[in-house]
């Protein structure tokens, strides 16, 4: 339908017009996601960097590729810059912010000058982190406890703070856009009740990205300003409680969690239905499902502290609490699942990502729950089994989802097809890459392995050397893929406008959309994944 | 509104071209600003519970300090903010029906009350600076403890009184600069036309963000002035 004459002479949102101005000052939001997708990619490398130093180090049982001093700032830059410069914006700001107003047939988020001034705080934000680091970074671990940040640490704990401060605002912004454009900006017919699964997942996002990250915000402001002035709130030696640090801190941290799984999810919920060709078993369960986990994760923030000296009684309800998060979890899993059973599934590379996700989500959430168990977090706190844990959900659920998003929706971002036999081996690596990095760290940590040490005993070396192993087979897998998708820009096959036969409002669009997203406004009659009514293109029916 | 110049689907000058309409306009910037404050509940908020904590903890130290606070200076202070709300109401009234001198006289009334606001409490923080009641190493609380003997009082736990004292006050003055850079915006573009009966949403929201300010002191006042103000025996 569409040949390569009639798509290079037509205008969309990347040929409207060029030049670095019409960049920086554009308030498209389609623009100002690919802005994210530029830097968020770029934080994630540098992130990516400490973590292949860290498994580098961790290579031998001596401490000898890094000073001990060095080690504690890798593991703090890699935690600072990969949740709060890559997961917490990768998908609402690249992929929510291409696709809110797409999928629910508005021509802008409700504030577009908010949005480019939320990339704005972000890129302030991360100017003041890159600063810090080539500076000499911080050394407080990612969650800046207190006395330590306040009082011994002599890094550069005031500017790293400053830095999230401001990259929280960005967040908060973006969340309040999306609350108030999913509310407000609907085509006609496009009721709740048809709002895609991705939304409700951005919805839920939001809501936590509103009432949680004020938290961190002032908590990070007490921080310096203890620093600074000599506050005395959180400082034992003046009466202050290091505990209150502990529990603000974690009010916005745990829920942040679900920041990055919620909208993965989402994805997932997209893209499942489409390459089952069926329709989402149990909608109004998966929507609501997104809501209950993103208000059950405010109730759970202290099962990070069973060993800190919280009471008892307390402890005990917070891992009641805690337990209670794994059923709207479950409902998704099984909701996909029932998706697929009896589905015509295709094995394309967001599919096969998709997959991925299911499992390491399905085996992430089920480690939370040996966390969540008392008994077993006081033998596993602070060990390997921790990080391996939040290694599942956060790079097997988040970055996965985030993988299956950007190439499911690429044709639709680039108007360019990504070679599809490349991207399902990228999709093999991730995977057999990301078990044998992580798998191997239940075992250390069950065995004692500590967190956060440069040096370890001599009987862990096995384990951690197939942990290095994997971790550079994962940068292979993550490397891949920008390689093609640059080369897709240029060279690869022209995109239909619907090539996946998908059912959401974003692909009846243009591919790339036009700047104002519909030539008119749509009338939306159908109900969402009414996959029964779709057939599925020649292309994606081959792959079964 | 269907007679109003700005009907649904034309272009008046103050509809921006991704709107369906003036009302969804309004009503989209309405809950954003709604939402905002939201934010600013849950960033008060965390102070609040630090406050809650240590109050609990160290009630005696709290009730202290509480009594040291000038009491004339805070009530008047409230006064003039309750006044401030009552112009910035009574602006957005003007606004609706479109009086633009009325207006631009509320505005730079609520201007005023918002400057004096700012100047008490600074004469009032110069006060504390002067009693060496600042947090830091020049910190001192000798006085408190001579003047209420009937007390036990910790100078470190009176320390934490007067940084959350610092901290809560400090964010709130913070917050009113940034609303008197805000009226000052307004008052310029009321002065100038800009807000008609048909278009008039940045005087509203503006004023929520006033009214919210507001109230944020409505909650200082009694929690950092009025602990425990009964004669002691």
């Amino acid at each position: 339908m569409a040949t390569a004459a009639i798509t290079a002479e037509r205008e969309h949102y990347l040929n409207k017009e060029y030049g670095i101005r019409s960049w920086l000052l554009t308030t498209d939001h389609k623009r100002i996601a690919l802005l994210y997708l530029a830097s968020i990619t770029f934080f994630f490398f540098i992130g990516g960097f400490f973590a292949l130093l860290i498994r580098l180090e961790l290579l031998t049982p001596a401490g000898d590729l890094v000073q001990a001093d060095t080690y504690n700032k890798l593991f703090t830059m890699h935690g600072q810059i990969m949740v709060f410069f890559f997961l917490i914006p990768s998908i609402p700001a690249v992929l929510g912010n291409f696709l809110v107003p797409l999928m629910i047939g508005a021509k802008d988020l409700a504030f577009p000058r908010i949005n480019l001034l939320s990339w704005y705080l972000y890129i302030i934000a991360g100017v003041l982190m890159f600063h810090c680091i080539v500076t000499g970074g911080v050394d407080t671990g990612w969650t800046f406890y207190t006395p330590f940040s306040t009082a011994f640490s002599n890094t550069h704990v005031i500017e790293a703070g400053l830095s999230i401060f401001v990259a929280g605002f960005s967040s908060i912004l973006t969340g309040l856009n999306f609350v108030v454009t999913i509310h407000r900006m609907r085509a006609p017919g496009m009721t709740w009740s048809r709002l895609p699964l991705f939304l409700w997942a951005m919805y839920a996002t939001s809501i936590i990205q509103l009432l949680g990250t004020p938290v961190l915000a002032v908590t990070l402001v007490l921080v310096v300003c203890e620093r600074a002035f000599h506050l005395g709130i959180f400082d034992p030696t003046r009466g202050g409680d290091p505990l209150l640090f502990q529990h603000l801190f974690w009010f916005y941290s745990h829920p942040a969690v679900y920041i990055m799984i919620l909208p993965s999810m989402g994805v997932v919920a997209e893209i499942v239905p489409c390459f089952s060709r069926k329709r989402i078993f149990g909608y109004k369960f998966v929507a609501m499902s997104s809501i209950a986990i993103a208000v059950f994760g405010f109730l759970v923030w202290a099962h990070h502290m069973f060993v800190a000296g919280i009471s008892l009684y307390s402890a005990m309800i917070f891992s009641a609490l805690s337990y209670l998060v794994a059923v709207p979890s479950a409902v998704k899993v099984f909701n996909w699942t029932a998706t697929m059973y009896k589905g015509s599934i295709s094995f394309t590379t967001p599919m096969l990502y998709a997959f991925g996700f299911v499992g390491l989500f399905t085996m992430g959430g089920l480690t939370g729950l040996f966390l969540a168990a008392l008994g077993i977090n006081v033998h596993v706190t602070d060990t390997y089994f921790v990080i391996a844990h939040f290694h599942y959900i956060m790079v097997g659920g988040a970055v996965m989802g985030y993988m299956a998003g950007i190439h499911f929706w690429w044709p639709k971002i680039s108007g360019r097809m990504y070679p599809e036999a490349w991207g399902r081996l990228a999709a093999l690596i991730v995977f057999l890459g990301f078990n044998l990095t992580f798998f191997p760290q239940f075992i250390l940590g069950y065995l004692g392995m500590p967190r956060r040490y440069w040096q370890y005993p001599p009987e862990f070396q096995v384990l951690n050397v197939l942990s290095t192993a994997g971790s550079t087979i994962l940068a292979v897998g993550y490397v891949l893929p920008m390689v093609y998708f640059l080369w897709s820009m240029r060279y690869g096959k022209i995109a239909d406008d619907n090539p996946w036969g998908a059912a959401g409002l974003e692909w009846k669009t243009a591919s790339p959309p036009p700047t104002f997203n519909f030539d008119e406004t749509p009338e939306v009659t159908w109900e969402a994944y009414n996959y029964e009514e779709i057939p599925a293109p020649a292309e994606v029916a081959l792959e079964r | 509104m269907s007679d109003s110049p700005i009907a649904v689907g034309q272009h008046g000058p103050e509809l921006r071209h991704h709107f369906a309409s003036v009302e969804q306009q309004r009503d989209a910037a309405s809950l954003g600003m709604w939402l905002f404050l939201a934010t600013e509940i849950m960033f008060f908020g965390g102070m609040f519970c630090a406050y809650l904590i240590y109050r609990m903890n160290y009630f005696n130290e709290f009730a202290a300090g509480s009594r040291s606070l000038d009491l004339k200076w805070g009530t008047i202070n409230t006064m003039v903010l309750i006044c401030s709300s009552l112009t910035v109401a009574l602006g957005v009234r003007a606004a609706q029906m479109g009086k633009r001198k009325l207006l631009v006289v509320l505005l730079l009334l609520t201007l005023v009350f918002g400057l004096a606001f700012l100047g008490i409490k600074g004469i009032e923080w110069y006060d504390k600076y002067k009693e060496h009641h600042i947090p830091g190493q020049s910190f001192n609380a000798d006085d408190l403890v001579r003047d209420y003997p009937q007390i036990h009082i910790d100078q470190q736990h009176e320390q934490i009184y007067f940084s959350l004292y610092f901290a809560m006050t400090g964010l709130h003055a913070l917050h009113m600069i940034i609303g008197i850079g805000i009226f000052a915006f307004l008052t310029f573009y009321a002065w100038k036309g800009r807000y008609t009966p048909e278009y008039n949403t940045p005087i509203e929201i503006g004023g929520l963000y006033w009214h919210f300010v507001d109230i944020v002191w409505i909650y200082l006042f009694p929690l950092l002035y009025l602990i425990d103000r009964r004669p002691l025996r």
